[in-house]
């Protein structure tokens, strides 16, 4: 049985090397995960983004959830950013689609172009 | 919304905006007392008695915030038409403490649903809040912290996104073992 302080301590060890894959990671992937984005089904989008990453095994990708983007209709909506900065917007993503994403954005670096949202 | 598992996900994102970075969720179904409590209480920057109250108003708070929503509005809708109400306590600096209160038999409640999903994903997508989930029933009582994933991850030496499923798989099964035999329950 672990006491307390280490798992405090355990916390903060996985919270830095978390931070560190934040930093390196090459794509950071976020979720709208708003009134909007949920009631479009981003909670099962979220679940199969997990999965996926999991799945394949893959290390260099950060997941997050963020508020309502203000496109409401759009959704459920999922960012990729890029190490360049560069982020491609995904809209009315399906958790099929979210494992596409995974697969060919992420894995292979080639952008599900079907899906990609001009937020203009 | 078809569960309330994902109303609550909804009130949490609201929390997580806010800054929060202690978030409890804490749900207490008594089929004794006919009740379905759910309470969520944050650590966040809170909100003064006026923000409480506009909150509350869809119409005005869709456009002017974009914290808070149509969410706790829609919320209170469902907790009124089955003979509860939602109350917001809330103080600018300290947190807010969101409390629904449900008929448990009303046959407009909609069910539980899947509080695993609900409560892992927050976990994965805000890794920097330290989260609590409690759930009780007439049949016992559970708790589930954001340690837990922590430390299961430290022992396995493994990735964080990898204790996703062991960790949902781990809720199924503690929530199965207390669930409430009422009619209607989750």
């Amino acid at each position: 049985m672990k006491t307390l302080a280490d798992l405090r301590a355990v916390k903060e060890k996985a919270k830095q090397e978390m931070a560190m894959r934040e930093q390196s990671a090459k794509y950071r992937i976020s979720v709208a995960m708003g009134t909007c984005g949920i009631a479009a089904g981003a909670r099962n989008v979220m679940s199969a983004i997990l999965d996926e990453i999991s799945k394949r095994g893959i290390q260099d990708a950060a997941v997050s959830q963020t508020g309502c983007l203000g496109c409401c209709d759009q959704e459920p909506l999922v960012q990729v950013t890029g190490a360049d900065n560069n982020t491609i917007t995904y809209s009315k993503v399906s958790p099929e689609t979210a494992r596409q994403i995974i697969a060919d954005h992420v894995q292979a670096g080639r952008v599900v172009s079907e899906h990609v949202f001009n937020m203009g | 919304m078809r569960e309330l598992a994902l109303n609550i996900l909804d009130i949490v994102m609201n929390s997580v905006e806010a800054g929060a970075s202690r978030i409890i969720v804490a749900i207490d179904e008594r089929a004794s007392a006919n009740r379905l409590c759910v309470r969520i209480r944050d650590n966040g920057r809170g909100m003064n008695e006026e923000m409480v109250q506009r909150v509350l108003d869809p119409f005005v708070t869709t456009r002017t915030t974009r914290s808070v929503g149509m969410g706790l509005s829609m919320l209170r809708q469902i907790a009124r038409q089955c003979g509860g109400d939602l109350t917001i306590r809330s103080q600018p600096g300290r947190g807010t403490l969101v409390t629904t209160m449900f008929q448990l038999d009303s046959l407009n409640r909609p069910p539980i649903g899947d509080m695993a999903e609900s409560i892992v994903n927050l976990i994965l997508g805000s890794l920097d809040v330290h989260f609590f989930y409690a759930h009780k029933t007439d049949a016992g009582s559970f708790t589930f912290d954001s340690f837990w994933l922590f430390g299961r991850m430290a022992e396995r030496n493994c990735q964080i996104v990898e204790m996703t499923s062991p960790a949902k798989k781990y809720i199924k099964e503690k929530l199965k073992s207390i669930a409430s035999k009422a009619i209607g329950s989750a």
